[in-house]
Order: C-alpha cells, then sequence, then structure tokens
C-alpha cells in the first residue's frame, strides 16, 4: 500500500512529454524490440544452418557445431557479450589497420544484434535439429520414393512439417531474445532496462520507473504469446491434432 | 565456419566506416549530474557536456557523444569503439600505463560524505568499522581500497555514482567517496538533504587520486592530443570555459 | 575414449592444446599470482556456489505449490500461481532484481523504524535480494513446468491410490509428486546450467561473485580479455560439474517408465 501511495506520487514523471520520461522509455522499448528482432532473425538462419550441420554435415562441421553449442550453452550471457562487444570490433578493427583500411565503427544495434543474435543461434539450432528429427520418417521416404529433388523437398515436405513442431520453441527463443536485450544495459547500450535505469537514478524513482518497464516487458511478451499461437494455429493447418 | 563468416559479415555491415574528421567522445552511460546526465527527453546536458560541444567547435572537430557503460570506458577506447573519452576520468598513472591523457580541464578535492549523526572522519580511523560505498572502475575505489579497506567493514562498489548515493540515503553503506562536485549536487537533492552531510576532504594522494581530469585518447595519437590540448586552452582563453562554469558553479573547478 | 582417437579430433585437440598454450604463453596472466585475487576469485567461486545452490533449492521447493496450483487448484489459487509465473517469466531478471534492491531500497527512508528492527543488519546486505529474487525467478520457471509434471502423471495410478483408500496427503506424498519430480528430473540440470547462467547479474547490486571478481580485476589492472577468458572457463567448469551430478543423480534413480 505504502509504495503505491509512493508511486502515485512520481506516476507525472511517466508522461510522454518531458518533463516525463515516457517518451525516453518507450523509445528504449522500440531498441529492445529491434535488437530483438535482428537477434531472432540471425539466430534464426544460424539454427536453420546449425541444424542442417549437426544432422546432414560432415563429421567436423558436426564437431565444431557441438562446440559452439556446448560453450555459447555454458558461458552466461553477460560474458560473452562483453568478450564479443570488446574482443570481436578489437580483432576486426586491429585486421583492418594491418590491410591497411581505417578503423570503423561498429554500432551499438549492430554488435548488439551480432551479440545475442549468436547466443540466440546455438538455442535455435538445438530447437530446429529437434524439429527436424521429429518430422516423421516416412513422409520425407515418400516423397524421396516419388522422386523429389532435394531442396523441393526441404521447401515442401521438410520445412513446412518442421515448422508446427518448432514454434513453440521459437516462440520461447524470442521471448528470450527480448529479455536478453536487458543485458545490453551493462554495456550501456540505450535500450528498455538502460533508459530506465537513468530515468530511475536521475529522478530518485527507483520504484516507479522499474514497475512501468516491467509493464512494458509484460506487454511485449504477452503480444508475443499471442502471435506466436496465432503463428502456430496456422502452421499446424491440415495436420492432425498431436493429441495425446 | 560459415556461421562465424556470416555473423562477421553482418556486424560489418551494420558497422558505418567512419567520417574521416569525425570524432566519437565516449562519456558514461550512467548519470553523474551536474557533469553529464541525461534528461527526460534523452539529451544529454551538464557541464561536461558543454565543455564537450565547446572543445569540438574550438577544435573544429565533428564531435558525436556516445554514451559507453563507465565500466567498459577503456576498453571501449581501446578496441575503437569511441575515440576520445570525457567522463571526467583523472589523469592517473595507472591509466596512463594504457592510454594517454590531453592536459587537464578540471580539477577538484575527493571527499567523503556520511549518514548525518554518525561519527564519521575522512581517515582510516575515522572510518573503521565502517560500510564505505564506491563507484567502480574510479580513482575512488583505488584510493578506498588502498587506505581505508584495511580498517573498513566493508567496501561497496556500485556502477554508478547515483546507485552509491541511493544507497547512502537507504542506510545501506554509512559513507561514499567521491568527487566533492558531485556529492555537493547529491548533498542538494531532496534526498541528499534529508539524510547526510559532508564528512570532509580525504588526504590528496596524487600517485592515485591523478592530477586532475582529462580526455583520455588511444595511445600514439598525437595529432588528436594536439588538438584537443589546444582546443582546451582555446576555450579557456576566450572565455567559455568560465561562462560554461558560472551556469553551473558558484567558482570555477578548474582547480591547481 | 577411442572416440577421442579419429585423426579429425586429434587435430582439433592438438589446436585446442596449441591454442591454450598460445594464450598462456602470450597473455598476462600475472595477477593471478597476486594472492589478493587468488583470495578474491575463491571467494567469488564460492559465493557463486552457493548463491547457485541455495536459489536452486528453494526455487524448487516454492515450484512444487506453485505447479499443484495451476494444475489441479481452485482458480483462486491457480490464477495467482499463474500470473505470478507470467510475470517472472515475462521480464527480465536485471530488472526484477534492480526493482527489489534498489526499489525497496528507496522505500528505507520513508520507514524509520526499519532500521531500529533486528532484521536491519540483514536488510542493509546486498545478498538477501540476490538470493530473493533469484530463488523468485527459478520458483516462475519451474512452477510451470512442476504444472505440466502433475498433470503428467498417469491417472489410473492416482485413481489406483484412491481406490486402495490412500488419504489424500499420502497420495500426495508417495505417488503424485515422486512421479511429478521424477519427469522433471531429466530436464533439471539444464535448468540449473541456466540458473547458473543468471546469476552474474548479482554482480549489478554488489554481490561479490566470480563475475563481480573478474570485473575487479579488469578495473585493477586494465587487462581486458584475461579475466574475461579465465570467467568463461569457470562457468564452463561448474557447468560441467552440474551435468555430472544429474547424470549421476539420474543413474540412481533411473527411469522405469522408459
Amino acid at each position: 500500500m505504502f509504495a503505491g501511495a509512493l508511486a502515485a506520487s512520481t506516476l507525472e514523471l511517466l508522461a510522454l512529454s518531458p518533463p516525463g520520461w515516457g517518451a525516453t522509455l518507450l523509445s528504449g522499448l522500440a531498441n529492445s524490440v529491434l535488437i530483438a528482432l535482428g537477434a531472432f532473425a540471425l539466430g534464426l538462419a544460424i539454427g536453420v544452418g546449425g541444424a542442417y550441420g549437426k544432422l546432414y554435415g560432415s563429421p567436423l562441421v558436426k564437431d565444431l557445431l557441438a562446440i559452439y553449442t556446448t560453450i555459447v550453452r555454458a558461458v552466461p550471457e553477460l560474458v560473452l557479450i562483453l568478450i564479443l562487444y570488446f574482443a570481436v570490433t578489437d580483432m576486426v578493427n586491429q585486421a583492418l589497420i594491418s590491410f591497411g583500411y581505417a578503423r570503423i565503427q561498429i554500432s551499438g544495434i549492430a554488435a548488439g544484434i551480432g551479440v545475442l543474435g549468436v547466443v540466440q543461434g546455438a538455442y535455435a539450432t538445438e530447437v530446429l535439429r529437434g524439429a527436424i528429427l521429429a518430422v516423421p520418417a516416412g513422409q520425407i521416404e515418400a516423397a524421396r520414393a516419388m522422386g523429389m529433388p532435394a531442396t523441393l523437398l526441404a521447401r515442401r515436405i521438410t520445412l513446412p512439417l518442421m515448422l508446427s513442431f518448432a514454434i513453440p520453441g521459437l516462440a520461447n527463443l524470442w521471448l528470450v531474445a527480448t529479455k536478453d536485450t536487458a543485458l545490453l544495459a551493462v554495456v550501456g547500450f540505450a535500450e528498455l532496462t538502460q533508459q530506465t535505469r537513468q530515468a530511475a537514478s536521475t529522478t530518485k524513482a527507483f520504484f516507479t520507473f522499474f514497475m512501468a518497464a516491467g509493464v512494458l516487458y509484460l506487454l511485449l511478451s504477452i503480444v508475443s504469446t499471442l502471435l506466436f499461437n496465432r503463428l502456430e494455429q496456422w502452421a499446424r493447418k491440415g495436420q492432425r491434432s498431436m493429441g495425446g | 565456419m560459415k556461421k562465424l563468416a556470416l555473423a562477421a559479415a553482418v556486424l560489418l555491415s551494420f558497422g558505418s566506416a567512419a567520417v574521416a574528421q569525425q570524432v566519437k567522445i565516449g562519456i558514461a552511460s550512467e548519470a553523474y549530474p551536474p557533469f553529464a546526465s541525461p534528461d527526460a527527453s534523452g539529451n544529454w546536458v551538464g557541464w561536461e557536456v558543454d565543455i564537450i560541444n565547446a572543445v569540438c567547435k574550438a577544435g573544429a572537430m565533428d564531435c558525436v557523444i556516445t554514451p559507453v557503460a563507465w565500466d567498459g570506458i577503456i576498453p571501449s577506447l581501446t578496441s575503437g569503439q569511441i575515440d576520445v573519452i570525457m567522463a571526467s576520468m583523472s589523469i592517473t598513472d595507472d591509466r596512463l600505463q594504457t592510454i594517454d591523457f590531453s592536459n587537464k580541464y578540471y580539477n577538484t578535492p575527493t571527499v567523503i560524505v556520511g549518514a548525518k549523526g554518525v561519527e564519521i572522519a575522512p581517515t582510516s580511523e575515522g572510518l573503521a568499522g565502517k560500510i564505505i560505498g564506491v563507484q567502480a572502475s574510479t580513482i575512488h575505489e583505488a584510493y578506498v581500497s588502498q587506505y581505508f579497506a584495511q580498517t573498513a567493514a566493508e567496501v561497496k562498489v556500485y556502477q554508478t555514482q547515483d546507485e552509491a548515493n541511493q544507497d547512502l540515503a537507504a542506510g545501506r553503506v554509512d559513507a561514499v567517496q567521491a568527487d566533492s562536485i558531485a556529492l555537493d549536487a547529491f548533498l542538494a537533492s531532496e534526498a541528499g538533504a534529508a539524510c547526510c552531510e559532508l564528512k570532509g576532504a580525504v588526504a590528496d594522494d596524487p600517485a592515485i587520486l591523478g592530477k586532475g581530469v582529462g580526455a583520455g585518447i588511444r595511445k600514439g595519437e598525437d595529432d588528436l592530443k594536439a588538438k584537443l590540448n589546444a582546443a582546451i586552452a582555446a576555450i579557456i582563453a576566450d572565455g567559455s570555459y568560465d561562462a560554461i562554469t558560472k551556469n553551473y558553479f558558484a567558482s570555477s573547478i578548474y582547480g591547481g | 575414449m577411442r572416440a577421442l582417437l579419429v585423426p579429425r579430433r586429434l587435430i582439433m585437440l592438438a589446436l585446442a592444446v596449441a591454442l591454450v598454450l598460445w594464450c598462456a604463453v602470450s597473455l598476462r596472466w600475472d595477477w593471478l599470482g597476486n594472492p589478493k585475487y587468488q583470495a578474491l576469485i575463491m571467494q567469488g567461486i564460492w559465493n557463486t556456489v552457493w548463491i547457485l545452490a541455495v536459489t536452486m533449492v528453494l526455487g524448487m521447493l516454492l515450484a512444487i505449490p506453485l505447479g499443484l496450483a495451476q494444475a489441479v487448484g481452485p482458480w483462486y489459487l491457480a490464477t495467482p500461481a499463474r500470473v505470478f509465473c507470467g510475470v517472472i517469466r515475462g521480464t527480465p531478471l536485471l530488472l526484477q532484481l534492480w526493482l527489489l534492491y534498489y526499489g525497496i531500497g528507496t522505500l528505507f527512508p520513508s520507514i524509520p523504524w526499519i532500521r531500529q528492527s533486528e532484521l536491519w543488519p540483514i536488510l542493509r546486505q546486498a545478498w538477501p535480494y540476490a538470493v530473493l529474487a533469484l530463488t523468485l525467478s527459478v520458483a516462475g520457471y519451474e512452477g510451470e513446468v512442476m504444472r505440466g509434471a502433475f498433470k503428467g502423471v498417469p491417472h489410473g495410478q492416482l485413481e489406483a491410490a484412491k481406490a486402495m483408500g490412500m488419504p489424500r496427503f499420502t497420495i500426495f506424498r508417495r505417488i503424485w509428486l515422486p512421479q511429478a519430480l521424477h519427469r522433471v528430473l531429466p530436464t533439471l540440470g539444464g535448468e540449473t546450467v541456466l540458473q547458473m547462467k543468471a546469476t552474474p547479474l548479482v554482480a549489478t547490486i554488489t554481490v561479490v561473485d566470480i563475475y563481480a571478481v573478474s570485473s575487479r580485476v579488469r578495473q585493477d589492472t586494465f587487462i581486458v580479455y584475461e579475466p574475461l577468458l579465465l570467467l568463461a572457463v569457470v562457468y564452463m567448469a561448474i557447468a560441467a560439474l552440474i551435468v555430472l551430478l544429474f547424470k549421476w543423480f539420474e543413474s540412481r534413480f533411473p527411469n522405469k517408465a522408459a
């Protein structure tokens, strides 16, 4: 109750125009969503390659992918972000300088997408691998027996069938992506959590701002869940229900 | 392999090649009033931000102010994400081993602020058994671990000075050590005035506390250093330095 | 062992050894010899491990009633449990942690008697907030898992027990809970590793875990990559230990159903 009364007195700090910080929080949310989308897409691209590599690649490819997924799944995202954020930009720049080019500056958004995408990729690899394995072998064999070429088989049979198995896992990954963007606050990137922290420490209304940001994240998660449920229904169209 | 190349390609394609003259000035992404803090519309304001703009104007540099986490600001400079650090960073021997500095552009004493009514003095005896809060990666953290850590009950390390102040007001730490100007601003605030008071300045140790605040740059970039030094001297000579200071402080903070 | 003796794996092993040697020789590790950092590293690892263990156990204890309430509870228990799990799973842990630590901290000055209370010496420290936030996080995620596990126990088993005249609580204790736990056991190792990956966040509220120690070394010495590499190795070692521990655990309780 007490917290509620205290928060009410600082509610005008959330107004959309200054002196309210609402617009700043929303721009932070937009940045978070942008990075999450980019990281999810990059992760998906890595995941498709990784899953095919793990299932059908050469032994060497399989080993390398195993090392990649093991490391990413055992080391905290925060540590990976710091290593990739500093080390990768450093290496890129050292390489550029040694080849006689000027150093480039990697934008915060690009670095965030790159780092979280590499993390997402490892999990997406596992999700998609599981989904491909779940596609009934009979379907693929039937298509092969009809003489369907490999790419057409992937496009017409494996991928659509796999999608319905993969969606729950991918939905989960997307939620992880939106939440992991908060970790970029630690490297100072202006996403929602960082903007919230700045607003909170400038106005001293820590409670109000952290609660407001919590509501924004929650809305994002609820909307995403609804969308993914729709998507799952659509992807399962024409399939018998997976009862039991 | 393919994956790594892909990731690198994406990183590269998003990164924009720096325009020749553009200089990225790194400031700490954590609010540090009254030197640099974001206002409600997300713009950075404060004494140091005004100084940065004046220096860039005087040096005819095309500057972009880039907030970076304070904790990683030196790696950001050395790895090339920013070109200059202007984030109230003191020129110390330790830092000079890794990066280079321009001449100083301000210098203020280091003080201890503690809870009202608690007997605290800015000495190792005066802080015995107390919990001290400091900001990570600062001269204050180095100073406290050198002089006070042995007798203090605990040294708590915060990512931002604001969070240390917040915990002082909440009573989770007994005292904080920081720059006098930053703590003056805290004591002038409602929360600060209610809880806390100045306990005095700590004994100076230039080896740790440094020789004033300068602009940090990568080693070997002597052209940039010369440019910054000339620009700092120019804004002091033409009076714009004092004009900016008057907007924020009662007296000069250039220091001796 | 034989799986390692394939030529490509031998080459990869040789490359890995070469990489480790290169890291050992050409990077700076002198700070590891400093007794101050050695003590800090041990303290940091200990803090990470105990926080992980305590929050996993407490979180699972909370997850059981949360799962049960959602699976079979009346609506006035099921709805709050569902909302709790939704909120915990829908917001970043970092935000929850800061809300608990700094948000509650702002309330202290306005409640003067708290500082006189017996609890104050604990409340003013950071670790209770870290433990609370991480525990709630486990409870939120595992509450959802337990819900599925409770629902997954075959109905026949429960009906058989009921037919035998077993009291309700005994059914829960002897049949339902063990079977549900048995179902989640294979996933628990992975969940513990995920929880371990969340622990470095506590460093942002001044708890000195292994991540905070590595930041400290970086700040003191301006050595950037070496402490991070050490950190990655420490976390991988802890993750490996967790996986081994749960493998051993699972082998002690073989899955009869399978």
